[in-house]
Formats: C-alpha cells, sequence, structure tokens
C-alpha cells in the first residue's frame, strides 16, 4: 500500500449516554481521530450483533459498541441485555476466529467526554496498527455481491 | 423395543392417539423417521443404536399437529427438544404422549412437568467425543480457527439442512428467508455463510438442546453443530443454565443479572 493506512471505524452508541458523551466533547472542544463513523441507536440493547458484523462486511476495520453504564440505562435494563448478549456473541466470535480485537464494548456516560476521546483515540491507534482487515475482506471478495 | 411398540399399537387400537412417531428402516444403516398411523404399521417400527435423529423437529409442524395426538418415541435428546419446545410454549401439555426410552427403560409421560422430573435424574452435557472436538478447537490459535471454519464453510451450499433439522428452528419466517431488509445474503459465498452461520449460532444459543442433530443432517459434513455447541457450553458456564431441562422457560438471553461477570468491556 503506497497511501498510509487510515482505518474506518464504526462505533454503535446508544443515544442517552454515549451519544451525549461523544456530544459533550466536541462542546468541550476535546480533538479526536476523525476515523470514527458514529451511529446512534435508542439504547445499547437495540445493537443486534448483525449490525456488528455488518459493519465489518461494508468495510468498517474495528467496530466500537458504547452505552450506558450498568444501572444508568434510561430502559431501565437495556444494557444488561445487551452485556449477556455481548459476553456470548465475544465467544461465538473467538470460536469462529474474528480477530475481537477489532471490536470494543465499553461504557462511557454522558458525562464521559474526555473518556469518549480517549476510547476513540486508544481504539483508533490500535487497529491502525494491526492494519485493514485482510481476512474479512478476503471473504467478501470472494463471491458475488 | 417390544414394550414401546405393544403400547403404541395398544393407544392407537383405542383410539387415544392418531400416530405413532418413531424409526423405521431406510436405505442400508440408514433409520429413517416414521409415523405409524394404524396398528398393523406399528411392527415397522425399529429401535437400535442407528436410530439418530432427533424426531422432535415434527412435532411441531402443522401438518403434524393437524393429525391430533401423537405418541413420540424419544431418545434424550429428543426429550430434552420435546420438553423445551413446551417451555417455548410450541407444545401444550397432553399434546403428545412421550415415550421416553433410556436404553431398556421405558416411561410415558405427558407433561412439561413430569419430563422436567425425568431428565433431572440424568446427566446433561456432552459426550467425550464432542467435548474433544471443542477442546480440540480450544486449542488452536486465533487464526488457526479462522482458517479452520473458513475451510469448513467453503463447502457449505445454505441448502439449510442444519436449520430444517433443527427442533427449535421452528419460527414461520426464519430471518434467512426475510428479504426486507436482507441482513444475509443469499448467496452462499464466504461472508453470506459466515453470517448465516454466526445467526444460526446466536439464535440458538441458550436454546440448543446439544443432540447434534445439525451436524448430522450436513450433507457435505461441516460440523456446525461445534458452533452452537460452544455456544451453549459457553452459556453454561457463564450463567449455569441449559436449555432443555426447565418446564418453565429459562432462556439465558431473554434475562440478566445485574452481577452478570465480564472482563472485555472497556
Amino acid at each position: 500500500m503506497d497511501e498510509k493506512f487510515e482505518p474506518k471505524i464504526t462505533a454503535f452508541v446508544c443515544n442517552w449516554c454515549t451519544y451525549a458523551g461523544a456530544d459533550l466533547t466536541g462542546t468541550s472542544r476535546i480533538k479526536y481521530q476523525s476515523n470514527v463513523r458514529v451511529l446512534r441507536v435508542p439504547c445499547t440493547g437495540r445493537i443486534d450483533y448483525m449490525m456488528v458484523l455488518k459493519a465489518l462486511h461494508k468495510g468498517a476495520d474495528g467496530v466500537i459498541v458504547s452505552g450506558c453504564h450498568p444501572n444508568d440505562c434510561h430502559y431501565t435494563s437495556g444494557n444488561y441485555h445487551a452485556r449477556r448478549r455481548w459476553m456470548v456473541f465475544k465467544k461465538m466470535m473467538e470460536v469462529m476466529g474474528v480477530d475481537m480485537r477489532r471490536i470494543t464494548f465499553s461504557w462511557v456516560s454522558a458525562a464521559e467526554g474526555a473518556r469518549w476521546a480517549q476510547l476513540v483515540n486508544e481504539v483508533t491507534d490500535q487497529v491502525r496498527a494491526l492494519g485493514p482487515y485482510a481476512e474479512f475482506r478476503q471473504i467478501i471478495g470472494a463471491g458475488i455481491e | 423395543m417390544e414394550a414401546v411398540n405393544q403400547r403404541a399399537k395398544e393407544l392407537l387400537e383405542k383410539g387415544e392417539i392418531k400416530a405413532v412417531l418413531g424409526y423405521a428402516k431406510g436405505t442400508g444403516h440408514v433409520r429413517r423417521p416414521h409415523f405409524a398411523r394404524k396398528a398393523g404399521q406399528v411392527d415397522q417400527l425399529v429401535l437400535d443404536a442407528a436410530c439418530l435423529q432427533n424426531l422432535a423437529v415434527y412435532v411441531t409442524k402443522h401438518e403434524v399437529k393437524k393429525l391430533g395426538k401423537v405418541a413420540v418415541i424419544a431418545l434424550p435428546a429428543t426429550q430434552r427438544a420435546i420438553l423445551q419446545l413446551m417451555a417455548e410454549r410450541q407444545l401444550r401439555d397432553g399434546e403428545l404422549v412421550i415415550l421416553a426410552v433410556d436404553g431398556e427403560a421405558v416411561k410415558e409421560l405427558d407433561s412439561a412437568a413430569a419430563l422436567e422430573e425425568h431428565l433431572a435424574l440424568k446427566a446433561q452435557g456432552l459426550d467425550a467425543k464432542d467435548k474433544a472436538l471443542l477442546a480440540e478447537l480450544d486449542a488452536m490459535s486465533r487464526e488457526q480457527r479462522w482458517v479452520y471454519w473458513q475451510n469448513e464453510l467453503s463447502r457449505c451450499m445454505k441448502c439449510y439442512a442444519c436449520r430444517n433439522s433443527c427442533p427449535m428452528c421452528y419460527c414461520g419466517t426464519c430471518t434467512m428467508d426475510c428479504n426486507r431488509p436482507q441482513w444475509v445474503p443469499v448467496a452462499s459465498h464466504g461472508i453470506g455463510n459466515l453470517e448465516y452461520h454466526a445467526v444460526r449460532t446466536m439464535h440458538l444459543a441458550g436454546r440448543c438442546v446439544e443432540c447434534g442433530e445439525c451436524g448430522r443432517a450436513c450433507p457435505v459434513g461441516i460440523p456446525v453443530h461445534l458452533l452452537t455447541f460452544a455456544a451453549e457450553e459457553s452459556i453454561h458456564e457463564q450463567f449455569g443454565q441449559r436449555a432443555g431441562a426447565k418446564a418453565k422457560l429459562d432462556y439465558a438471553l431473554s434475562t440478566f443479572k445485574t452481577d452478570d461477570k465480564e472482563s472485555f468491556i472497556r
């Protein structure tokens, strides 16, 4: 590759905590790397594992999934349900050999603007170091879309 | 077998049931599912070590429900599947006569509670062979597992035999058949196969009764059952529960504990 590799990161964030947190990052004028594409959903409970796979399918090199801290869910229990789902999903992706260093789960509250910036920077640096997700690219190219 | 057949014949003659679902001789050593509708047909039923299929897949089918009350010759995996189907409200108490066969012993059951009690006496979990296969997979590096599954799944032609043979895959419209939105590409190429098997596994996680029927049904010999087995074992490890053990629905992914322990969420 001639040009320097810049990773694409897709972030699925919940409306009430992480999205507001990311907003606070902006209003606090904290700079962070612009590789992240933020997708807002009502709640982490809404984030289907298919969305994560779809993001990788459509060209993301890394995925961030983030929502309210446990006990802080706007809908009381959405993040608890999501946590269980991720616990199983992560295990299954490991069994299937998907690179879990590219999928980051986190809790970022509406007050943690600085933490969001730090998270995005860390994930972007990590995925940049890992390079493009070549294995996944390969199987996408291996058929007719 | 004699006792089961005798009892099945009796029930059919008395008109208490409309059919007996069991196994009959197929081609070669294969045993195929068989519905005996008349007492005279019961003699065709066989029961031996070659009878492997999970018959619970048929009992939720519209065509079978239409028959009326049916007796099922149920080996342990079939018993677990029927109990899980009852817990998921796909079958009612008294809708089936379950002729529970465990080795030589035969027991006649007709309710979820009776089935739960019956199954509680038995050890649950994988047999040594499947445990060894999972351990083998576990011992591989992440890259090796990726290559292993890509290699195996490359043979997949999305015939959906794994889905169709599974007693727990009873949805009227499967996500796979849904094209608005089309979550999983239809073609059986790399990404389509990966996504299909990931979705199948996740939909069965916490519901798989570990009968292994999907793996046996696969015409190209992909060990797809290892995926659902791994999910099930991981759920047992993390949440301490198993599918096909309780009369009351106990689905790991529709509930939670506030102190669920994980170590990967930042």
